[in-house]
């Protein structure tokens, strides 16, 4: 049997493995993926952001026992960094997650960054493909520990879910451009410490500020995850901005936004490669960069001579 | 455009005792070795543990013991994954082990075990000669 068939069976080894596959990006990965493109676009994905320990992991975790209560199955992807100077990771973001490792509803996978910015792997949307082509009713994607500019996970998610805890910085920082914007739903968590309200009261207060979206204010949910308290508001709030996508038509408006930054990202990388293997092979890569680094040639009309004699 | 393939490393602490400093120095080496490694932390029992290397798919897993309880805990990782056709995952061991039941971790397939001293390197090279050797 073909691993895109054992996948869309509902395989564990084979989904685990063609993961592995994409992620190391070997050829036989795309013809499964080409195979399961016609079985996605099933899943609910939700996207869980947010600053380094402010407790996605924990979240991911309590969100799942929750939607698995409802008898959701489920996909996660933990995404972790990668050091830039050995290539290794440390990927723990399973520790919170271990309950639920025999439940063979829910499927986890840990992800490193491999270089990737935006807070995302780059494998992520593929392997998103795959457990929706499997089957998982809800995907939750728990980006790395993100500053203010990592972004990527909402060209992705259905609902992105912005996380913050008090205390992190003045209300400066919430006007700041980036993170806080993509938010569909805000969670202040660890709101049994000091300064929750007022951390509430910030974000409310950023949002007044803007012209705000027409469509959709996002609400603010105040959670103690490894205390289980306000999981089940903050479910109750994901399945109400699912509802209001599917009314407003608006997932469909994401899903083209989606295919369409998906395709330029894989038509960018497609033409790229081809581009630079013809042009190292026939050694006019090596002349164009030494012409440059002498200044014989200045970059941008080097750029202009190599599409031309591309056929461009 | 193939990339390097990245070894995968599963380091688990299984069975009831507390102390995760093993694991965690032989973690943070094998990142610093490249390696991905996915730490799932403290008393995990053998189903968690395979499963976790199962959905991680990964190339090795390594298990850490200092309760006494090896030997029904490594040999039991290496039976799950057996039963789930996993058999090409590469288990090895750490901890206070006695010297006379090595051997007979060895026979329940245990591939190698790191008694305290060990150098991180040997356990690095020990990984990276024999990851994914097996590989299906």
């Amino acid at each position: 049997m073909e691993i895109s068939d054992r996948v869309r069976a509902g395989d564990v080894r084979a989904m685990a493995r063609l993961i592995s596959l994409i992620e190391n990006g070997f050829p036989e990965a795309t013809s499964a993926l080409k195979g399961l493109y016609p079985f996605t676009g099933q899943a609910f994905i939700v996207g869980i952001t947010g600053p380094p320990g402010s407790g996605k992991s924990t979240l991911t975790d309590q969100l799942t026992q929750e939607f698995r209560r409802h008898g959701r199955t489920i996909g996660i992807v933990a995404v972790d960094p990668t050091s830039p100077f050995t290539g290794g990771a440390i990927l723990a973001d399973r520790i919170r997650m271990q309950r639920h490792s025999l439940d063979g509803g829910v499927f986890i996978r840990s992800m490193a960054t491999r270089g990737h910015l935006g807070g995302l792997a780059k494998a992520t949307n593929d392997v998103v493909n795959v457990l929706d082509a499997a089957g998982k009713e809800v995907i939750f994607i728990e980006t790395v520990g993100v500053g203010q500019d990592e972004v990527e996970v909402v060209k992705t998610a259905h609902t992105s879910i912005v996380v913050t805890v008090p205390g992190l910085g003045d209300d400066i920082q919430a006007i700041k451009a980036g993170i806080l914007e993509i938010a569909d739903i805000f969670v202040v968590n660890k709101a049994d410490r000091e300064g929750a309200d007022k951390t509430v009261a910030e974000l409310k207060a950023m949002m007044a500020l803007g012209p705000g979206r027409s469509d959709w204010s996002p609400p603010i949910f105040k959670t103690v995850a490894i205390e289980e308290e306000g999981i089940v508001e903050l479910a109750q709030g994901i399945l109400a901005h699912q509802a209001h996508l599917d009314q407003a038509g608006v997932r469909q408006e994401r899903q083209r936004e989606r295919s369409h930054a998906l395709f330029l990202e894989l038509l960018q990388e497609r033409v790229t490669r081809r581009l630079l293997e013809r042009a190292a092979a026939n050694g006019i890569l090596e002349q164009t960069i030494e012409r440059i680094a002498h200044r014989d040639l200045d970059p941008y009309s080097a750029v202009d001579e190599f599409l031309e004699k591309a056929g461009f | 455009m193939v990339e390097e393939r990245k070894i995968r490393v599963l380091v688990a602490k299984p069975g009831l005792d507390g102390h995760d400093r093993g694991a965690k120095v032989i973690a943070r080496a094998f990142r610093d070795a490249g390696f991905e490694v996915i730490y799932t932390g403290l008393r995990q029992t053998p189903e968690m543990i395979v499963s976790a290397a199962i959905q991680e798919d990964v190339d090795a897993v390594g298990v850490s013991c200092l309760s006494g309880a090896h030997m029904y805990l490594f040999p039991r990782i290496v039976q799950l994954l057996r039963e789930r056709g996993a058999d090409d995952v590469l288990v090895f061991g750490g901890g206070t082990i006695p010297d006379e039941d090595i051997p007979k971790l060895r026979e329940a397939g245990i591939a190698e075990i790191f008694t305290p001293g060990t150098p991180t390197s040997v356990a690095i090279d020990f990984v990276r000669n024999r990851a994914g050797r097996d590989r299906k």
